[in-house]
Order: C-alpha cells, then sequence, then structure tokens
C-alpha cells in the first residue's frame, strides 16, 4: 500500500519535529533541574567561604580558586602553543607533509579520552617528574587537553583573514612578522578568543583529569605545587557520597551557568566574526 | 631576514607541540602498560573476564565487551534523535530559528558530564529500578545518558554534512517534482552519508572515552551482562575506579587497560578521519 | 586616508590584544593572591601531608580542619587514594602520614603503626528491609554469589542487588579477611568506590546490600547485626562484633615535629571524643 508522497511527509516531518522537540526538552529539563535546585544555594556567602566539615556546610571559595587557578595556568601554556601552531600552519608552510603531520597529531591529540589524559597526566607530572598532586600538573595536563581547540580555532580564525590585508603589507615593505602582529593576529583575535573561551568552558568541566594530577585537597592552592579540588571535582565528590545535596546542587548550578555563559559569549562573538567576513 | 628564519624556526617548534604531546601519551601508556600485557599474554589479557588484580587475574574480556555494548546502546538511542535535529535544523527550519536552535542545542555540549551522571542517578536510574526492573544502574542507564551525551557532536557533524550538499541536488530533486521529504530521504542524506557516518563514528569515540558519566550510572559490575538490566563496567570505569589506590602490577594492568582503549579511540578517528578525506 | 584608518585600527587592535593578555595575567595574579590572603595561612611551611585509606579520610579532614583551626600556622593536606597506595607513599617518603583502614603485612611490619580508633564494618540494607540479622555464613554465602535472591534469606522473593567496594579498597579488603576468608567476592556485585556512594544507593534501593564503615550509618540506611550481635558501640569496642578494625596512622619512624604534634592531638581527649562523635570508637581510655 502506497501512501500519498505528501502523506508521508506530514508525518515525517512531525515525527522529525517531534524528537527535535524532545531533545530540547532534555536540555531545558537539565538546565531547570539544576538551576531552580541549586541557584537558592548561591549566596555571597555560598562563594566566598571556604567548605566546612567536608563540604556539608561553608561554600565553595577553595574549589572556585583552584578552578580558576588550574584553567588559568592551561590556557596560558597552551594559548602560544596552539596560536604559534595555528600561524605556523596557515603563514610560514605550504600544505605538504609537515603540516599534515602537525594537523593529523592535533586531531588525534583531540580524540584522546579525558582519563587516558588523566594518566599521563599522573605517571609523567604527578609521579615520574615528582611534582605530586597540585595545579602544576593539572594545568599542565589540561593544556595538552586543550591544545587542540586552540589550534583549530586559531587557524580557522587567521585564515578567514582575507590576503588583501597582507598583501598590502607586503607591498608596504612590512616583513612577515611585522605582517603577523601588526595586522593578522590582531584581525583574527576575535575568533582566537573564542578558542580560548571555549577551552576554559572545557577546561572547567573536566573532572577526570583533575582528579588524579590535582587531587582532592579542601583547602585553598596558594602555589603552583599546591594540591586543590576543582568545582567539578568538588561536586562529583559532594553528590556521589550524599555528602550534602544542597549543597552538590549549588555547585553544579555555579559550574553549569559558568559554562553556558563562556561558551555563549564565544559562540556569539564567532557569529560577530563571521558576519565580518562574509 | 635571519630573524625571520629564526622567527619561523620557533614557530616551527611551537608547532611540534600538538604531536610531540600525543607521542609522549602513547609513550608513556605503553611504557606502563605494556609489561603487564608481556607479562599475562595478548589472548589471556583481552580474552579471560576474570579480573581480580590483587590476587593476579587480569581479564578484561567483559569490560570490552560492557564498553561496545554500552557505546552501541548509545548510538541506538543517540544517533536517531541528534539525525532528527540535525535534519530538522538544516533542512525544516527558518534561518531565523536555525539561528536560535543550533547555539541551543550546542550548549548541550557544555554541561560536564558529572552533571549528566549525577542527574542519571537521581532521576534515571530510579525510574529503570522501580519500572523496569534490576538494580537500576545498568546498561541501560549508561546508554541513554550516553546516547544524550553524544547528541551535540552527532547533530553539529550531522549538519556540516547536511549543509555540504550542493543546493543544486535539492532543486533538481523539487523539479522533478519529488516533495520535500522525498528530497531528504532519497537525494540528500544519501549524499551526505559519509558526513553522517563520521558524525556516528566520532559519537561512538565520544561515547566509549567517557568516564565520570558511566561510574556513576552503570554500575560497574565486574560480570558480563547478560541482559540490559545488568549493571556493567566499562573500560574507562575500570581504570578510573582502581587508580588511585592500584601498586604495581595491579598498576601496570590499568594502563594496559589504558593501551586496549586507546587503540580502539585511534582506530575510531582514523576512519572517521579517512572517511572526511575520501569526500 | 586608508593607511591612516588601517593605522588606528591596528594601533587599537595591538591594543586590544594587550589590554586582553593583561586582564587575564591580571585576574590570575588578583586570584592567587585573594587565595593566599586567607586566614593563617603562611606560605612558608611545607603542608603535613596524610594520604591513604578513603575511609579514613572524612575523619581525617576533619580533624586536621579542627586542628588547623588550633593551629593557623600548620598546613596540613588530607589525600584518599586507599590504604595500600598511602603505606607506599610514606615508606617512600612521599607523604608524611599514611592513614590505613587494614593491617600491615609482614612486608610492612618495618614501619611505625599508630592505631587512632576502632571502626565496624556494618552490613546495611534499605530501612523498608524487615531483616534484623545475619548468620556470617549467609553473608559469606551472598557476597560469593550462592545466595542471590532475597527468599534465600526467607525474605519474599526479589533478586538481590549486591554491593561491593573496588578492588584495593582497606574496606573491601578488611571485610575479605574477616567475612570471605578464601573465597572471592562474586563479579555480579556492583562496585562503588567509596562508603558514601554505597551508603546512597542502599538509602534507594530496598533490594540492596552493602557494607560500609559503622561510623557512616545514619538513618538512611539499616545496619544488620551478625550472628546477633548489633554494631554498637559497646560491641565494637570489646570486640564481640566480629567485623571489627583498627584504623592507623602510619609513618616511615616514630613521628617527630609537626607530625608528632598531630598524632598526639589525634590520641588526646579532643582527638578522640571528636572521632567517637563522628562515629568511630576511640583507642585510648
Amino acid at each position: 500500500m502506497r501512501l500519498d508522497p505528501r502523506l508521508t511527509q506530514i508525518l515525517a516531518k512531525t515525527l522529525l519535529w517531534a524528537l527535535t522537540g524532545f531533545t530540547l526538552l532534555i536540555l531545558l529539563f537539565i538546565i531547570v533541574d539544576i538551576s531552580v535546585k541549586g541557584l537558592p544555594q548561591v549566596t555571597p556567602l555560598f562563594l566566598f567561604q571556604n567548605p566546612q566539615d567536608l563540604g556539608r556546610a561553608g561554600g565553595i571559595f577553595s574549589t572556585i580558586i583552584a578552578s580558576a587557578y588550574i584553567t588559568g595556568l592551561a590556557i596560558l601554556i597552551a594559548s602560544p602553543l596552539g596560536v604559534g601552531t595555528a600561524i605556523y600552519l596557515t603563514e610560514y608552510t605550504r600544505e605538504g607533509w609537515a603540516t599534515r603531520i602537525i594537523r593529523f597529531g592535533a586531531e588525534c591529540l583531540a580524540g584522546v579520552p579525558s582519563i587516558i589524559l588523566g594518566l599521563f597526566g599522573f605517571v609523567l607530572f604527578v609521579m615520574k617528574l615528582g611534582l605530586g598532586w597540585s595545579v602544576l600538573s593539572g594545568g599542565l595536563t589540561l593544556a595538552i587537553m586543550v591544545l587542540p581547540i586552540i589550534i583549530r580555532t586559531s587557524e580557522e580564525a587567521i585564515k578567514s583573514v582575507p590576503r588583501d590585508y597582507r598583501t598590502a603589507c607586503y607591498s608596504l615593505g612590512m616583513s612577515q612578522w611585522q605582517t603577523i602582529t601588526r595586522i593578522v593576529l590582531p584581525s583574527a583575535l576575535p575568533g582566537i578568543t573564542t578558542g580560548i573561551m571555549l577551552s576554559v568552558g572545557r577546561s572547567l568541566g573536566e573532572t577526570a583529569v583533575t582528579l588524579f594530577t590535582v587531587g582532592a585537597a579542601l583547602r585553598t592552592p596558594t602555589t603552583l605545587f599546591d594540591s586543590g579540588r576543582t568545582m567539578a571535582v568538588h561536586f562529583y565528590i559532594l553528590a556521589r557520597e550524599g555528602i550534602s545535596m544542597p549543597n552538590a546542587y549549588g555547585t553544579a548550578a555555579i559550574l553549569m551557568i559558568s559554562i553556558l555563559l563562556i561558551n555563549l559569549t564565544a559562540y556569539t562573538l564567532m557569529q560577530r566574526l563571521m558576519k565580518r567576513y562574509s | 631576514m635571519a630573524r625571520g628564519k629564526f622567527i619561523e624556526r620557533v614557530l616551527f617548534f611551537l608547532a611540534l607541540s600538538s604531536i610531540s604531546s600525543l607521542a609522549l601519551i602513547t609513550f608513556f601508556i605503553f611504557l606502563e602498560g605494556l609489561p603487564l600485557i608481556l607479562h599475562t599474554g595478548l589472548t589471556d589479557f583481552i580474552a579471560s573476564s576474570h579480573w581480580a588484580p590483587t590476587k593476579g587475574h587480569f581479564g578484561i574480556l567483559a569490560m570490552i565487551v560492557s564498553s561496545i555494548l554500552v557505546t552501541l546502546g548509545a548510538i541506538v538511542l543517540g544517533v536517531p534523535l541528534g539525525l532528527s535535529c540535525a535534519i530538522v535544523l538544516a533542512e525544516f527550519s527558518p534561518e531565523r530559528l536555525k539561528r536560535i536552535l543550533k547555539p541551543t542545542l550546542e550548549l548541550l555540549a557544555g554541561i560536564p558530564s558529572v552533571v549528566y551522571g549525577f542527574l542519571g542517578v537521581i532521576w534515571l536510574v530510579p525510574l529503570i529500578r522501580d519500572y523496569l526492573g534490576g538494580p537500576g544502574l545498568s546498561l541501560l542507564a549508561g546508554s541513554l545518558i550516553l546516547g544524550i551525551m553524544i547528541l551535540p557532536t552527532v547533530i553539529s557533524i550531522s549538519i556540516d554534512a547536511l549543509t555540504a550538499v550542493p543546493d543544486t541536488y535539492r532543486e533538481g530533486s523539487i523539479a522533478l517534482g519529488a516533495t520535500q521529504w522525498q528530497t531528504v530521504r532519497r537525494v540528500i542524506l544519501p549524499a551526505a552519508s559519509s558526513g553522517i557516518i563520521t558524525a556516528i563514528i566520532l559519537g561512538m569515540g565520544r561515547a566509549i572515552g567517557e568516564t565520570m558519566a558511566t561510574i556513576m550510572v552503570a554500575g560497574n559490575a565486574l560480570k558480563l551482562p547478560a541482559s540490559i538490566l545488568d549493571p556493567v563496567r566499562t573500560l574507562t570505569s575500570n581504570i578510573a575506579l582502581e587508580l588511585g589506590y592500584a601498586a604495581g602490577r595491579h598498576r601496570e594492568a590499568l594502563f594496559a587497560t589504558g593501551i586496549v582503549l586507546f587503540v580502539i579511540i585511534m582506530v575510531l578517528n582514523f576512519s572517521a578521519t579517512l572517511l572526511t578525506r575520501r569526500k | 586616508m586608508l593607511r591612516r584608518s588601517r593605522d588606528s585600527a591596528n594601533l587599537m587592535a595591538s591594543g586590544r590584544l594587550l589590554s586582553v593578555m593583561g586582564l587575564l595575567w591580571g585576574c590570575l595574579f588578583f586570584l592567587a593572591v585573594l587565595g593566599g590572603c586567607q586566614p593563617g595561612k603562611s606560605s612558608l611551611n611545607p603542608p603535613l601531608v596524610i594520604a591513604g585509606s578513603t575511609s579514613v579520610q572524612p575523619f581525617a579532614e576533619k580533624l586536621a580542619e579542627i586542628y588547623m583551626q588550633r593551629n593557623p600556622q600548620v598546613r596540613l593536606d588530607v589525600q584518599g587514594g586507599g590504604s595500600s597506595a598511602g603505606i607506599y607513599a610514606v615508606s617512600h617518603g612521599a607523604c608524611d602520614l599514611a592513614a590505613a583502614s587494614r593491617e600491615l603485612v609482614a612486608a610492612e611490619r618495618h614501619l611505625v603503626e599508630i592505631p587512632i580508633a576502632l571502626d565496624g564494618i556494618a552490613v546495611i540494607v534499605h530501612p523498608s528491609n524487615p531483616l534484623r540479622s545475619m548468620r556470617l555464613e549467609d553473608l559469606r554465602a551472598v557476597f560469593a554469589g550462592r545466595i542471590t535472591n532475597w527468599k534465600g534469606l526467607g525474605l519474599p522473593p526479589r533478586p538481590m542487588d549486591l554491593i561491593t567496594r573496588e578492588e584495593g579498597s582497606g574496606t573491601r579488603e578488611a571485610f575479605e579477611h574477616l567475612v570471605m576468608g578464601q573465597e572471592e567476592i562474586t563479579p555480579a556485585a556492583l562496585v562503588q568506590d567509596s562508603n558514601g556512594a554505597v551508603r546512597e544507593i542502599v538509602a534507594g534501593d530496598p533490594q540492596a546490600l552493602g557494607y560500609i564503615s559503622a561510623g557512616l550509618v545514619d538513618h538512611r540506611v539499616k545496619a544488620l547485626a551478625i550472628d546477633g550481635i548489633a554494631p554498637t558501640r559497646a560491641n565494637i569496642k570489646n570486640r564481640t562484633y566480629r567485623l571489627v578494625r583498627r584504623f592507623l596512622l602510619v609513618a616511615r619512624a616514630a613521628p617527630a615535629g609537626p607530625a608528632k604534634d598531630f598524632v598526639d592531638f589525634v590520641l588526646s581527649v579532643q582527638g578522640q571524643s571528636l572521632l567517637e562523635a563522628e562515629g568511630l570508637v576511640g583507642v585510648v581510655e
């Protein structure tokens, strides 16, 4: 029995739209559940007080500092490496076996699961190099994790700077490096910043890596060699051990909303960038 | 001129960072894990399901099977959903709606995996336990949560694949009298098939590499699952559960598990890259 | 005219690049300074590191919290990792004290052990479970996988959801030593990596059975009596309850300096009553 194609279309479209709506509902549910149960916990006291009584009471200040410290370190290490790679790939070489190997390396790195990175960070930085569970170990490992993101977005940003800019600079007698630093990089800045913000979002939510490289000490890390507990790890421990559901929800709310805001900003930046060059 | 050469050399050095990190990771994982595989023998390691590391038994078959099953479950649940969203966004929605919906769906990617795991434990696990049976912490729970987690990957790559199909295909099909849905089903989807398969493969890579969510909802039992309601332990969970405690041979065994995981994911990623190259 | 607008654009752009970098550095610096301004945290003393059993960890963290409140110039870091990892670390000098929830094995006897508390291992079920007591042989049979249904214990037939700790856990090792003997725990059991997680699951599943540190039992779960003896403080202290283990602090040599001060605190009246308040049984009269 063959159905009228217009009928099949109505059925198909309804089904597909329903499934899309269902997906949006799932997303909405996640965000609403965490926000509704978590935001009431987020008071200035919660933000600026350290966890007390193993996290049953008090706030999450030390975890916020730890997250910021580790993420900041990761970005500081990965940005020059990533942007430098992107510059090299776009400006200094032609497509050849060298660029293909470098890109292959970056793509494979992007696919490495976080637990493997955690294993690697644990054996190299914590054990073999003797750094112990520390902000430094975590920052180095997370830098490797976000490197592919920065390389990919920076490369796209640099590539989208129009050729004319460069040719104009060369015709004016500027060297390649001058062109890059004074014209190309500043123009590509929104795209590079997008990549950095996406990396920040990714690092904040990462648990497996930090659990095995930074540890879970409740104190505020003050030096690079101190252990600490990121917000994601703190949430994991609170939730899994049932220490304090309200605090768990509060931590999750802050974590999730920070990441969503960062990603949203990155996305709008990217939109503006594409509008500028299209 | 010399300065320019110097800068180029510095940048080349920086550019090596990605490939050298990858090499370092591969090197260390293999360095720590290979002794155990040689000690136990590769076949025994992979084909035995007896994992009792403190007593000298290192068989990871149950975990390999569980990882594969959980990933397949995630694909079965996540791909139809993700593909539907991609088709709706790429083909059926007006530009304005697309501009709002696409970033919204990509927001799903930003939610940390521990949050997914947590909500899975709070909402999904009791539902499975009360209405379907078993402890709730199960293969089914793992597949459902992972299915949701791979949605952003599947959706964004599928949208790219669909939009890459030239408009001439669509116009030609409509000109021949086909409806929009017929066009999608018979012209666009086949044309975008390699991209969609890439999306699926990358989704599989993401699912098989997920750790925190599976530890929280899958139950972590060591037996091979007999039904989807049975608890399972994936390769990733195995590493994460015992890494903090393990020493000596036990730790080597966890690295060896890492090697197996690493190889599986590299194979998956490699096939995805091959597919995109061929396009 | 084109050149002029581009010049100013460059200037602005370079300025933006610099200011973004500067902002990033500034934020980090600010946060680091802010973090360093926590009351009483001097960055001159290296922290005292205690690593090891996750069963001991919450109690050690509580002790550390109080100790640091009283001695603001000392910094204490409590890490988990498991009894074996902690003992390994302390014997190699990677930490100052190890926390262990199991006895030292022969190869570790050269280390100094300091008992700080007694802990029972409580077998727990959901509060709605009518079971009150179990025999030790039945417990062994259940965890060996020979009894998989509640009807094997005289209750209405429902499948049993068994929960155990992961390999390498001190609690699991103590349980295996005290209950299982030579038998292995069945691979069909669910595994969770902390006492708290086991408790959470049992609290939510009417069919569940697990074991946790007796000090962590609260109103959300019910502890069973073993062979008729309940895991009360008195029964743990006089060892009539069979599943009892010692919590130890382990050091490479007799502790000196800040480590000794902390150990003295733990063994003092305040320290011991703190542990008792948290659900353990003290070792010092």
